[in-house]
C-alpha cells in the first residue's frame, strides 16, 4: 500500500471526523450543562442543511418572462427567470452572490439556529430536566422526526444540490506541498475548507468556555450546579443559551456540509447514531473526548473502507465504528477522556 | 312414504356431509388470505365498481419517487374511466378499452405506503387485498419491494403488476406466475451500455466498481461486468459500498491510484447522487487515467432523483427505461396529459406505472374477466405498441418485457430544469433480450385465491 493511498485516508478521515466532531461537541455540550441527552441533535445538523438550501432558493427568486423563441416540455413558450438579486446588484455581482449562497448561509443561520436552540430549550426540554434519561430520549428523537417531517413537506424526500463557490471546485495538490511528487495527492477544496471550519469553531467554543466569564460560570454549573446556584447566579439562563449555541454549532455544521453531499431530510439522522458512539466513546461530558473520538473514529472508518482492508476483513467497513466503541470501552469504560461521576449513578 | 322419508333424510345426510367436507377441505387448504368461497376468484368485483390497489412508497428516502408513481396511477385511472384527453388510451395498439373503467366497471383505487421497506410493503399490500378488496396490486420503487409483494400476490391469488424494479430476479429467480413487471432489468442496461461505452471510450479500459451492497446492486454490478468484459474491458476492482453509506470520499479517493480508468456506479438513489458528488468533487471526471480521460458510469439513471447530484451529471452515459423528450405518439401524448394536469414532466417511474395499469386493464378487457389465471394467460406472449416504448413483448417465459432500452446522457446544456438527460441510442429490444432460463427460478402456476 503506497504512503499517498495511507494519507489521502488520514485526510478522509479527519473530514468526516469533523461533521462527527462538530455534532457531537453540541451533544457534549447539551449533555455536560443541562444533563439531557438530545437525540433532535441531528434534526439541527440537518436544519443547518436546509438554511443553506433556503437561502440558496430565497436568493434565486426570480422574475418570469415569456420566450417565445423557446418551448418548454408542453411546446408553450418557455419561461425564462431572472432573480432580482440580478436585477438589483447586475449580472456579475448578483450571480456571484447566489454562487456564494453556502459561505452566506452561516450568517443566515447563526440567528436561526440559535432561536430554534432556545425555543427547544424553553419549549420542551427544560420540562424533562428532572425525568429520567429514557424520557428524554423518548421526546428528542420524536421531535427529531417531527423536524424531519416537517422539512420533507417543504421540501421533499429527494436530495437537493447546494454547491460549493466555483472558487472551491477543483482539488488542492498536498502531493506537490510535501514533496511527493505533483498529482500523488488531490484533495478537494471543500473538504479542506470543511475541516479547517470545523477546527475554528471547535477552538471558538472552547476559548469561549475557557476565557470568558460566561464560559468559566458554565464550567463551574457543568461541574456543580448547585453550587453555582447557592452563589446567586441564575445557572438555568446560562445553560439556555449554552444550548443555543450547541444547536448553532450542529446547524454550521450542516450549512457547510450541504457542498460535500446534496442534503435531504434524512442527513441528519444519518450522523445522529454515529455521534452519539463518538460521544460515548470520547467520555460522556467530555469536549475534549467528544472532538478526539470523533477525529479518530472518522479516521478508522475511512481506513476500513479501503478495498485492501475490506479484502483482508470482509464486511469490516460496516462495523468498524461500533467494534472500535466496543474495544475503546473495554478498556476504557468512561470513554477516552471521560470523567469520574459522570452518567453514574 | 318410509322409502321416500329415508331417502329424503339420506339426501339431507348427504348434502349435509358434502357441506361439511367442502368448509373442511376450505379450511384445510386455507392460505393465509383467506378468499370469498362464493366467487369465481380473489376479490372478484360484483359490484358496478372495480378496485385497484396502489402500493407505493408515500414516505421514506424514495417518496417523491412514491408520489410521482401515484400522480400517474390516479391519471390512468382517470383515462381509464373516460376522463381527461385519454393519455396513452389513444395511441395503445390494442383497442380493447373503451374508457368505461374496466369490464364495465367504474375504476376506483386505493393507495398503501411501501416505506421502501419489503415489511411494510406486504402489509400494505395486505390490507388493500384483505379489506379494500383490492383485485390487482402494482406499484413500489425498490426490488427488496417487487419481490416481496410479488411472493404475497401470488400467495393471495392476486395479479401484480411491478412498479419501478430494475433487479434481474424480480422476473428472473424470485419471477412468480401472478407478477409481471414492464420496467426493464440489470441485465438490459448492461447489454445496452456496452456497445455504447465501446463506442466512446474504447475497447481498452479498466473500470473500477462501487457497488451498493444489496441485492440489486449485485445485479447490475454483474451485467455491466459481464457486457463490458465481453467488449474487452477489464475490472480493476469491485468494492461493495453499504447502503446506509452516506459519505463516499473514502471509497472513492483511491480509485484514481487504482490502475482503473472508469468508475461504474451501482448505486441509485441517495447512494447514487452521493457517490457521483464525491467523485466529481474528487475530479474523476477531468482526471487523466492510462493516457486517457477518466470516465463514469451510472448504469441506472433516474431523472428525479439525478437533479439532486446537480451539475454533477454532466457528459455521464446510463441506461433509463423512459424518457419524457423522446418523440413517438405514446410518449408525447402521455406527457401532454400528464404535464397538462400536474405541471411538469413525467419521470419514468410514472410511466411504468400509468403503463402497468393500462395493460392490466386491457388484458381484463380481453380476457372479459378479472380472474388472475385469465389476465395473465391474456398478457403472456401479448404484444403491443404505442405505449412509449416501441414495439413490446410481454415474455410468457418470465412475465417481463421486452422492448428498446434508452442510453442516455446527462445533459451539457440544460434548457430548462427537467432537461437533464439526453438520449444517445434507442438500443433495440432484440439486441437486450436474452434466454428465459439463465436467471433460473420458476414461474409456478396462477393462483387465483
Amino acid at each position: 500500500m503506497e504512503l499517498s493511498a495511507i494519507l489521502l485516508q488520514v485526510l478522509n478521515g479527519l473530514d468526516k471526523g469533523s461533521a462527527y466532531a462538530l455534532i457531537a461537541l453540541g451533544l457534549t455540550l447539551i449533555f455536560g450543562t443541562l444533563g439531557v441527552v438530545n437525540f433532535a441533535h441531528g434534526a439541527l445538523f440537518m436544519i443547518g442543511a436546509f438554511c443553506s438550501v433556503t437561502l440558496q432558493r430565497l436568493l434565486s427568486i426570480s422574475t418570469v418572462t415569456l420566450d417565445e423563441t423557446k418551448t418548454d416540455f408542453l411546446g408553450n413558450p418557455a419561461k425564462i427567470t431572472t432573480p432580482y438579486v440580478e436585477t438589483w446588484f447586475g449580472p456579475e455581482v448578483g450571480s456571484a452572490i447566489i454562487d456564494w449562497s453556502v459561505p452566506l448561509a452561516i450568517l443566515f443561520a447563526i440567528p436561526i439556529m440559535l432561536f430554534i436552540g432556545f425555543a427547544m430549550e424553553r419549549g420542551l426540554i427544560k420540562h424533562f430536566y428532572k425525568r429520567p434519561h429514557a424520557d428524554q430520549i423518548l421526546v428528542t428523537f420524536g421531535l427529531a422526526i417531527v423536524l424531519q417531517e416537517v422539512i420533507k413537506y417543504f421540501f421533499g424526500a429527494n436530495q437537493i444540490p447546494a454547491p460549493a463557490p466555483d472558487a472551491f471546485i477543483g482539488s488542492f495538490d498536498f502531493g506537490e506541498l510535501i514533496g511527493m511528487g505533483a498529482g500523488t495527492l488531490m484533495y478537494p477544496y471543500w473538504r479542506i475548507v470543511y475541516f479547517l471550519f470545523a477546527l475554528i469553531i471547535i477552538a471558538a467554543v472552547f476559548c469561549f468556555l475557557q476565557f470568558t466569564t460566561f464560559g468559566m460560570v458554565v464550567r463551574a454549573g457543568m461541574a456543580d450546579r448547585e453550587t453555582v446556584g447557592l452563589l446567586g447566579i441564575n445557572i438555568d439562563k446560562r445553560f439556555t443559551i449554552m444550548f443555543g449555541i450547541a444547536a448553532a454549532v450542529a446547524g454550521l455544521a450542516g450549512v457547510m456540509y450541504t457542498p460535500i453531499n446534496p442534503p435531504n431530510y434524512t442527513i441528519g439522522m444519518d450522523f445522529l447514531v454515529i455521534s452519539f458512539v463518538v460521544v460515548v466513546v470520547g467520555g460522556m461530558g467530555s469536549l475534549g473526548g467528544a472532538v478526539l473520538a470523533g477525529f479518530i473514529l472518522g479516521i478508522l472508518e475511512s481506513f476500513a473502507s479501503m478495498r485492501q482492508v475490506i479484502e483482508l476483513i470482509p464486511g469490516i467497513n460496516q462495523v468498524v465504528i461500533y467494534l472500535a466503541a466496543i474495544v475503546i470501552l473495554l478498556a476504557r469504560p468512561r470513554g477516552l477522556l471521560g470523567r469520574k461521576g459522570v452518567m453514574e449513578s | 312414504m318410509s322409502i321416500e322419508k329415508n331417502l329424503d333424510k339420506l339426501q339431507l345426510s348427504r348434502r349435509t356431509v358434502l357441506k361439511a367436507g367442502a368448509a373442511g377441505m376450505a379450511a384445510g387448504a386455507a392460505p393465509m388470505i383467506i378468499p370469498s368461497t362464493a366467487h369465481a376468484h380473489m376479490n372478484e368485483p360484483t359490484g358496478s365498481s372495480v378496485t385497484l390497489g396502489f402500493n407505493v412508497p408515500q414516505s421514506g428516502p424514495y417518496a417523491d419517487e412514491g408520489a410521482d408513481e401515484l400522480r400517474a396511477y390516479e391519471l390512468a385511472v382517470e383515462h381509464l374511466n373516460g376522463g381527461g384527453d385519454g393519455g396513452m388510451m389513444g395511441t395503445f395498439s390494442s383497442k380493447a378499452l373503451q374508457g368505461d373503467g374496466i369490464l364495465g366497471r367504474k375504476v376506483e383505487y386505493v393507495t398503501g405506503d411501501t416505506q421502501t421497506k419489503p415489511d411494510a410493503a406486504r402489509a400494505s399490500a395486505r390490507s388493500m387485498i384483505e379489506k379494500d378488496g383490492a383485485v390487482m396490486i402494482t406499484g413500489g420503487s425498490s426490488s427488496g419491494v417487487a419481490v416481496a409483494v410479488q411472493a404475497l400476490c401470488q400467495e393471495a391469488g392476486i395479479i401484480f403488476m411491478a412498479g419501478l424494479t430494475h433487479s434481474n430476479d424480480t422476473t428472473g429467480k424470485d419471477k412468480k406466475a401472478n407478477g409481471f413487471r414492464h420496467f426493464f432489468n440489470s441485465y438490459m442496461s448492461g447489454a445496452a451500455l456496452a456497445p455504447i461505452l465501446a463506442a466512446n471510450y474504447g475497447t481498452d479500459r479498466t473500470a473500477y466498481h462501487l457497488t451498493a451492497d444489496y441485492n440489486w446492486g449485485y445485479t447490475t454490478e454483474e451485467a455491466v461486468r459481464t457486457s463490458t468484459e465481453a467488449i474487452g474491458w477489464k475490472t480493476a476492482a469491485a468494492v461493495k459500498t453499504p447502503l446506509s453509506q452516506t459519505d463516499f470520499s473514502s471509497y472513492i479517493a483511491p480509485v484514481q491510484a487504482s490502475g482503473a480508468d472508469v468508475l461504474v456506479l451501482n448505486h441509485y438513489g441517495a447512494n447514487m447522487v452521493n457517490s457521483l458528488t464525491s467523485a466529481v468533487q474528487f475530479g474523476l471526471r477531468n482526471a487523466q487515467a492510462n493516457g486517457k480521460n477518466f470516465e463514469i458510469v451510472v448504469p441506472l439513471y433516474s431523472r428525479l432523483m439525478a437533479k439532486g447530484a446537480g451539475e454533477n451529471v454532466k457528459g455521464i452515459f446510463g441506461s433509463t427505461n423512459w424518457h419524457w423528450s423522446l418523440s413517438d405518439e405514446g410518449s408525447k401524448a402521455f406527457v401532454k396529459s400528464f404535464g397538462t394536469k400536474y405541471g411538469f414532466p413525467p419521470s419514468q417511474a410514472a410511466h411504468t406505472c400509468y403503463v402497468q395499469t393500462l395493460l392490466y386493464a386491457d388484458a381484463c378487457q380481453r380476457a372479459g374477466s378479472h380472474n388472475p389465471c385469465a389476465v395473465a394467460e391474456a398478457l403472456e406472449g401479448f404484444e403491443f405498441d404505442g405505449l412509449g416504448n416501441g414495439p413490446t413483448l410481454y415474455r410468457a417465459e418470465d412475465h417481463q418485457c421486452f422492448k428498446d432500452v434508452l442510453v442516455v446522457k446527462g445533459k451539457e446544456n440544460p434548457d430548462n430544469e427537467f432537461d437533464l438527460l439526453e438520449i444517445v441510442e434507442v438500443t433495440p429490444a432484440a439486441q437486450v433480450t436474452y434466454d428465459a432460463s439463465i436467471f433460473g427460478g420458476d414461474l409456478g402456476t396462477c393462483n387465483a385465491g
